[in-house]
């Protein structure tokens, strides 16, 4: 560890630095790159209709997002995202019958209460949190199925406004999604819980040796996912005015993990993007929505994404210490 | 400097430790036991030869890509991509099988053979994660299945009934996967613990810089297992596809986890350097045993068997920790 | 220096820079068949290039190197491996879950019919093995269930089992109950008779008069002294492997240290009573007044850096108690020695202090930030002003607050941490070599912080393995030796010569 020759910072390649470039502001170069083509190139991309629903279908990816770079940011990762989404889905069902806000509470407080699971499994169990939420990921998309066993179709005027409503023009979806990330936003460069959850994934020894309380930061830290994605869960579970815990949230630790990264939080922690997050969030939106406006299917989407996953890790290996 | 001497052993073993290593080594075989046992108390049809046919049967999927993943995680890694193999390679199956057996076994395999070399080449020369390159590894070959079957649209009929026999055929009650799947355990577990490759697997796993210091060649070891899972995943893509006679595109999500959930049940650990496929297959029957209970019981969804995999999942890692702990704290 | 039988091993003018230092500068250095041969030396004398030059890790920029009289050269640890020079490290490096019969055997296993492995006589060639180390041990059990020593001994056997001429062994006993030590010794001396030579690293100087026959000491990356060790008295090893000569103790002035404080009377800031560690530390006692400098004397692995960090909190001990500022401190428990008001500046700046990702501002804040902030929400004003007057304080040169701490040279990084543990509002510094890897500019200027914090009333314990810094810095030094006190020197007994004497007498506590 005492490796002299790694104490001393080397000098930059230009190499190093464009990929040092590429993950901070690739993510912007990109999202810019697409909205450039499709305004050349795609009809109607410039109407508001066509915004509104892009911005529409992004904000639950936002949401997750969100959570997963605080987790991220601690040398984390949450599996279990797309499941707590199906739970809270299966949550609003259950309960939808004492008013929306119980309904909606439950699932809040269950999305909570799997963060809060996976935290201490990671803080107190010391296991490790790929594991970790990998289990839940499995027991809680199977719970959420137990609890709402098929597609349950609702009719609640709350959640009807709440999924589908405009305030000024904008989906109250969407506001949710900014308001969340400017929240975020806020807890990670303003408050204590931000700038300690960073030094825990930057420099855990050092993060103990000045007495911050690493352990409850990260089980907060896992809440915090876990209610996002709740939160994201339920909204989406308003838009469809229906619960599927079968396929909701599928594949949605996938997105919000590639969002993260493409958006620059390492996945070696000790930084946090926040807007870049939001940006990756954008970037995997447009991209489908280009690809399909172009008559280019699903599956090129995913092995487009699979790409942008390597290289978003490749260019940011290494660069940490 | 401190953590040197902190990593002091006691000197003379402990006493609970050879009882924690029978419980981390040997876990899930007492549990399938006992499993068996008290399904065999409570439901007269579950102690029949005509149901223990049906577990065989229905795990031996499992089990074949659990074989291989057993060896990427002893070596330290994880395979997140084998459930899209598995899917790709039983849609690769039915599409090549019009061409004749040899094909519609051929093409899987090349191509998930193909896939898990990359993501080896990329694990090992790069130093990228494992779960990521995989994650994508996932994603790119569930676009690659899609794209190959028409967005899902088309679903290929096997074409070829010595292919489809190959599924299908049965002797003395099982069918041919189950006889793969015991096939493949020997050989797995010859090469594991008796080739000098199956020891470097152990040692990559267990301390990757002592093992380069000892001469493994770390980068092919790693890359290999990759490719043997990816191999194994293809395989048992193509022998569902001749079971079912069609290339079904919707089954397999998720199949990922069952397949780790297994291996760690069975006492592998994910930190790497331990662990064994007689465990893994222990670990497979206790998941397919609870499935059948819970069938057994009938009012219980099919859902809730992850609900019991994920639990055991997480109880299985928290003893493990909690083993490990006691083994390494004076 | 033609000496002795021709040599196994051979290093000529070896020179080895990393960008800013010269770690080995010349250095020749000639390992007979069948010697046991210390190398010595401090931190940074360059004892660990050395041996990864000998063994591959790193390639010499000047020098050569030769094997049984021919020249050779190195790409990798396992060449040099394969040529005859194995590694036992203190971390053994083998496989922990393996079983001893596969670890001794890796790449080398017996095959059977099939070219399969063959299990039995594996486990008997391996039961061979152990058997002619003078072991009895089962070869079947895991690799981990072995004590430390017991490793060690598998280390050994399976280097001399794949022919290794030479074998370096880097602080072997460090985490060795005496029982093992003595079969360790016994190992060794079995090895000088099958003419297998033995590279001796240890700053145990019991153990380097017990079984070494020749010495090399290093410092500041030079052969300081080489020859037979027998002949050399203890005080005098001591006194080149720090840099230091017994009958010439210069004059005062060589650091920034004005000369004494003017301790203020009354309770001690800090006191620790009696802590002990199995392994690390016995009974050891130190009190600090307010305004008192400190200094903590010892070797290394003497157990300094285990006492700064039980007192931090940040090192769990089994019995003894730390009192800070007239309250006792909950043990292992590095927040509550915070609050109370000590702070510990640790030994590994990079490890354990700067959090690389984080601006120096954030760095510096980040003990603090419950003083810093309301109702949970960071105070950025308040943050600034703290941190504004600690930059300036301290004068540390970074283009703003803003800026990452990882781009800081180490002499400004270690500012950072220590304007961390200002920022807490400790009462008490705990400093772990604060001048060690940074320049001589930054080192005068981190000394003359020390002086400046202890005359506004801080308590001081620094621990320092130069030893002026430590005679110049301190008003008193507690001497360590094996994790225990060995001496206390005060006043005008502070002296190199008095300090060496304490570290090579002791005070009859001998380990």
């Amino acid at each position: 560890m005492a490796d002299t020759a790694a104490v001393l910072p080397k000098p930059l390649g230009s190499r190093t630095r464009a990929l040092a470039w590429l993950q901070r502001y690739g993510v912007y170069a990109s999202v810019l790159a697409l909205l450039l083509f499709n305004v050349a190139f795609t009809p109607h991309f410039l109407e508001v209709a066509n915004f509104r629903t892009q911005l529409i279908q992004v904000a639950p990816i936002v949401i997750v997002s969100l959570g997963m770079a605080l987790v991220i940011g601690t040398e984390g990762i949450d599996l279990s995202v797309g499941s707590v989404m199906a739970l809270s889905s299966a949550m609003v069902v259950l309960y939808l019958g004492y008013g929306a806000p119980v309904a909606i509470v439950a699932a809040l407080v269950a999305g909570a209460i799997v963060g809060a699971s996976g935290g201490a499994l990671v803080a107190y169990a010391g296991v490790q949190p790929i594991v970790a939420t990998l289990a839940l990921l499995v027991g809680i998309r199977g719970l959420a199925n137990v609890l709402v066993p098929q597609l349950t179709e609702f009719r609640n005027p709350t959640l009807i406004t709440l999924g589908s409503r405009s305030v000024l023009g904008l989906p109250l979806v969407v506001i949710i999604a900014a308001v969340l990330t400017a929240v975020v936003a806020f807890v990670v460069k303003r408050t204590i819980f931000g700038r300690q959850l960073v030094a825990v994934g930057g420099n855990r020894a050092a993060a103990k040796l000045s007495g911050l309380p690493v352990r409850r930061i990260l089980v907060t830290v896992y809440v915090l996912s876990g209610l996002l994605a709740a939160v994201a869960g339920v909204l989406a579970t308003a838009r469809l005015q229906a619960s599927d815990p079968t396929s909701l949230g599928l594949l949605m630790e996938l997105s919000a993990i590639t969002a993260v990264v493409v958006g620059g939080t390492p996945l070696t922690g000790g930084r946090v993007r926040v807007l870049g997050t939001v940006m990756g969030a954008l970037l995997i939106q447009l991209l489908q929505a280009t690809l399909i406006k172009h008559n280019l299917p699903q599956s090129w989407t995913q092995m487009v994404q699979a790409v942008i996953i390597l290289a978003a890790v490749y260019a940011a290996r290494g660069r940490k210490k | 400097m401190t953590a040197t001497v902190e990593a002091a052993a006691p000197a003379a073993p402990a006493k609970g430790e050879r009882a924690s290593q029978i419980l981390q080594h040997h876990g899930a075989l007492m549990v399938l036991a006992a499993t068996v046992l008290i399904g065999a108390i409570a439901f007269d049809s579950f102690a029949t030869p005509q149901n223990a046919a049906n577990i065989a049967v229905s795990s031996s999927f499992i089990a074949i890509i659990a074989i291989g993943m057993t060896f990427v995680i002893i070596s330290g890694g994880i395979d997140l991509s084998v459930g899209s193999s598995f899917v790709l390679a039983g849609v690769l199956a039915a599409y090549g099988s019009r061409y004749g057996v040899l094909v519609a076994l051929l093409l899987p395999l090349a191509v998930c053979g193909t896939i898990g070399l990359v993501q080896g080449l990329l694990v090992a020369r790069t130093g990228m994660a494992p779960f990521i390159v995989t994650l994508a590894g996932l994603l790119g070959m569930r676009g690659l299945m899609l794209a190959v079957s028409g967005e899902g649209a088309n679903t290929y009929l096997v074409e070829d009934d010595a292919f489809a026999s190959l599924g299908q055929a049965s002797f003395l009650g099982l069918t041919v996967p189950v006889y793969i799947t015991l096939g493949l355990f020997v050989l797995g577990a010859i090469l594991l613990q008796r080739t000098g490759f199956g020891q470097s697997v152990y040692a990559i796993g267990g301390n990757e810089e002592a093992a380069a210091l000892m001469g493994v060649p770390v980068a092919r070891v790693k890359t290999l297992v990759y490719v043997i899972s990816g191999l194994l995943a293809g395989l048992a893509g193509a022998l569902n596809a001749a079971r079912l006679s069609s290339g079904v595109t919707i089954l397999g999500a998720g199949l990922e986890l069952d397949v780790i959930a297994a291996v760690v049940i069975g006492g592998t650990l994910l930190t790497g350097g331990a662990g064994g496929l007689t465990g893994t297959m222990a670990g497979v029957l206790l998941l397919g045993v609870i499935q059948s209970l819970i069938n057994q019981v009938g009012t219980l969804t099919s859902s809730f068997q992850q609900v019991v995999s994920g639990a055991f999942l997480a109880l299985v890692v928290v003893v493990q920790r909690l083993l490990h702990r006691a083994q390494h704290l004076s | 220096m033609t000496d002795g039988p021709a040599p196994v091993l051979e290093a000529r003018g070896i020179s080895k820079g990393f960008p800013g230092v010269l770690a080995l500068d010349g250095v020749s250095f000639r390992l007979a068949a069948g010697e046991v041969h210390a190398l010595v030396g401090e931190n940074g004398a360059g004892k660990s290039t050395l041996i990864k030059v000998l063994t591959g890790v790193h390639q010499p920029d000047r020098g050569e190197l030769r094997l049984h009289g021919g020249q050779v050269s190195f790409g990798t640890p396992l060449e040099a491996q394969r040529a005859g020079i194995s590694t036992i490290y203190q971390e053994v490096n083998l496989v922990p879950q393996m079983s001893v019969a596969h670890n001794l055997l890796l790449g080398r296993e017996p095959r059977g019919r099939l070219g399969v492995i063959d299990a039995s006589r594996l486990n008997a060639l391996a039961a061979d093995l152990v058997a002619g180390m003078g072991l009895r041990l089962d070869v079947r059990r895991p690799l981990r269930s072995l004590g430390m020593g017991a490793q060690q001994m598998v280390a050994l056997a399976r280097a001399v089992s794949i022919d290794a001429r030479v074998v370096i062994m880097d602080e072997p006993t460090s985490a060795l109950e005496p029982r093992e030590v003595d079969t360790l010794f016994g190992v060794i001396s079995d090895l000088r008779a099958q003419g297998i030579a033995v590279v001796y690293v240890s700053h145990r100087l019991e153990e380097l008069y017990r079984i070494c026959d020749r010495v090399t000491v290093l410092r500041d990356g030079r052969v300081a002294h080489t020859g037979p060790l027998g002949e050399l008295e203890r005080v005098k090893l001591i006194a080149l492997m720090l840099g230091r000569d017994t009958t010439d103790v210069r004059l005062r002035g060589q650091t920034e240290f004005a000369g004494r404080h003017t301790a203020k009377n009354g309770q001690p800031v800090v006191e620790a009573r009696a802590l002990s560690r199995r392994h690390q530390l016995h009974d050891v006692s130190i009190r600090v007044r307010p305004g008192e400098v400190v200094g903590l004397g010892g070797l290394l692995g003497a157990g300094r850096s285990e006492t700064a960090k039980a007192i931090a909190g940040a090192l769990p001990f089994d019995g003894g108690a730390v009192v800070v500022a007239g309250h006792p401190v909950r043990k292992g428990s590095p927040s509550a020695a915070i609050r109370a008001g000590a702070s510990l500046l640790p030994e590994d700046r990079k490890a354990e202090g700067i959090v690389p990702t984080m601006s120096v501002r954030d760095n510096i804040a980040l003990a603090a930030l419950p003083r810093l902030s309301r109702a949970g929400i960071v105070s950025e004003a308040k943050l600034d002003r703290v941190v504004a007057t600690l930059m300036s304080r301290l004068r540390i040169k970074a283009t703003s607050p803003h800026q990452k701490v990882s781009e800081l040279s180490g002499g400004n990084q270690q500012k950072v941490l220590l304007a961390r543990s200002l920022a807490t509002g400790a009462k008490v510094l705990l400093l772990d070599e604060p001048t060690r890897g940074i320049d001589v500019g930054a080192k005068a200027e981190v000394q003359a912080l020390i002086d400046e914090l202890a005359a506004e009333g801080l308590g001081v314990l620094l621990i320092s393995s130069d030893l002026e810094e430590l005679v110049e810095g301190s008003d008193r030094v507690v001497v360590l030796r094996d994790g225990a006190v060995v001496g206390e020197l005060s006043g005008d007994e502070v002296t190199e010569e008095a300090i060496m004497n304490a570290i090579a007498e002791g005070g009859g506590v001998d380990g």
